[in-house]
């Protein structure tokens, strides 16, 4: 069973260990400041946090002690924008999109074979990769250079953000993306190449003739199964979708129940059928369903849905829980998740009974085992 | 000489300390801040070299017009005081 338990939040990245009586907070790092995203490097256990100060910007900090000492390290940069290159307007606010980092919103491990390498991802929708271990990192230029990106808008933030990274466990050189709103992106050669995936996504808040256009589709949050990653999940801003080709072509799933809006997905990492999700009401309603918090867990492939309630408030609740911000650990039984309102909950039953850790905490961005 | 100041904010997050430079503009009185304290570069300015969009710079007490390129004019006995603005809750 997992651990250790890290939440990046508004205020801090806060430490949670399994004590024999249960999870225990011990200790917050960066005390007061924004961590949006943090990484726990399983090959070689160091810890990469990125902090936002409010005034001086994003920074990456890194440990190789277990989050008890930390040292700044590199921080992606985009390279000055080249002369003659114009800008990129964005086609929702008119507004000229940034050519510079904004936030960090992504970060992830290269594979198992190619040791150093990291992924990030940020606001305004650049990729970064990092071939030594985050002391340097360069902007995927194949990416970021593309045509269709002055097709992307920004969901939620100003600024199109690419929020979710997965290197396939086969072959590392295979990374698939996903931008809000930018669609889900494929390289095979390692960030060199890019491919526009995602046929059947549907975002039924755009005009009618531009429903299906895979380029401004708004996937919140994808995942897939770690053991047979053609088996791939999406919590969309229009609905939960399903791909049994490797995020290729994608199916809605209709039968979600109580909502099928949400920002974060889980995916068991060995049964491809299931998947876990926070629902909220609608996306101009991000509430729980009739104030009354659940997780929610398909077991069956989305062919139907389990609300999972027991110890989650049932009145009166306001929770959120963002995309980065529900997790399971590497065996598919304890799963965690944090809100926007300052409380955790963690589950050592694959969803079928919560515990709060707190809800005295920040606001929650950030949740990750390891 | 000018004289480049500091919020003490920013000396809590990076080593940096006041300094007399001999600058004709502000981008050069704070790239010479920068060559003894390189870490504090992207506290200042952002990955473009563009003041962040939430610190401001003042000379004798008037904010700098050309946050992005940094031209304002310094004299002899200027003084450049980086700050924060406000942001966020």
């Amino acid at each position: 069973m997992e651990k250790t338990l890290w939440l990046g939040t508004r205020k801090g990245l806060i430490g949670v260990r399994r004590e024999p009586d249960g999870w225990e907070i011990n200790g917050i790092s960066f005390r007061g400041i924004p961590v949006p995203m943090f990484l726990p490097d399983r090959r070689d256990g160091r810890l990469h946090a990125a902090i936002e100060h409010g005034h001086f910007g994003t920074k990456m900090h890194v440990s190789v002690d277990g989050g008890a000492t930390w040292e700044e390290e590199s921080c992606p940069a985009y390279p000055p924008k080249p002369e003659g290159v114009p800008d990129t307007i964005c086609p929702m606010s008119q507004h000229v999109i940034p050519w510079s980092l904004k936030k960090i919103w992504a970060l992830e491990s290269g594979g198992a074979d190619e040791p150093g390498v990291l992924w990030c991802g940020t606001i305004p929708g650049g990729l970064f990769r990092s071939g030594d271990g985050g002391a340097s990192w360069t902007l995927v230029e194949g990416l970021w250079n593309r045509p269709e990106r002055s097709g992307w808008f920004g969901g939620g933030a100003d600024w199109p953000g690419l929020h979710s990274i997965l290197v396939d466990p086969r072959d590392s050189r295979r990374v698939l993306v996903a931008i809000s709103c930018g669609g889900v992106w494929e390289t095979v050669d390692g960030g060199e190449n890019w491919e526009l995936l995602g046929e059947g996504l549907i975002a039924d808040f755009m005009p009618p003739e531009s429903v299906g256009d895979r380029n401004i589709q708004d996937v919140h949050r994808l995942d897939w199964c770690r053991d047979d990653p053609d088996q791939v999940w999406a919590q969309h801003h229009c609905g939960i979708f399903r791909s049994r080709d490797g995020a290729r072509t994608f199916e809605r799933v209709e039968r979600a129940d109580p909502s099928d809006f949400g920002f974060a997905v889980a995916v068991h990492p060995t049964r491809t059928g299931t998947a876990w999700f926070v629902p909220a009401e609608i996306d101009d309603l991000r509430v729980p369903v009739g104030d009354a918090f659940c997780a929610m867990r398909t077991t069956d492939d989305g062919a139907t849905f389990e609300a999972l309630r027991n110890g989650l408030p049932q009145e009166h609740a306001y929770h959120l829980v963002y995309r980065h911000a529900l997790a399971v650990s590497d065996d598919g039984g304890t799963l965690a998740f944090g809100t926007t309102t300052g409380s955790v909950w963690i589950s050592e039953d694959a969803g079928d009974s919560w515990t709060r850790l707190s809800a005295e905490l920040p606001p929650v961005y950030c949740v990750r085992f390891g | 000489m000018a004289r480049v100041d500091f919020t003490p904010n920013l000396a809590r997050q990076t080593a940096i300390a006041s300094r007399e430079v001999s600058a004709e503009t502000v981008r050069e009185a704070l790239e010479a801040l920068f060559r003894e304290f390189p870490a504090a570069r992207g506290y200042v300015l952002d990955d473009q070299g563009a003041t962040r969009q939430h610190v401001a710079i003042f000379v004798d007490g008037e904010a700098v017009k050309d946050r992005i390129g940094l031209s304002d004019p310094l004299d002899e006995n200027s003084v450049v005081f980086v700050m924060q603005a406000l942001s966020g809750g």
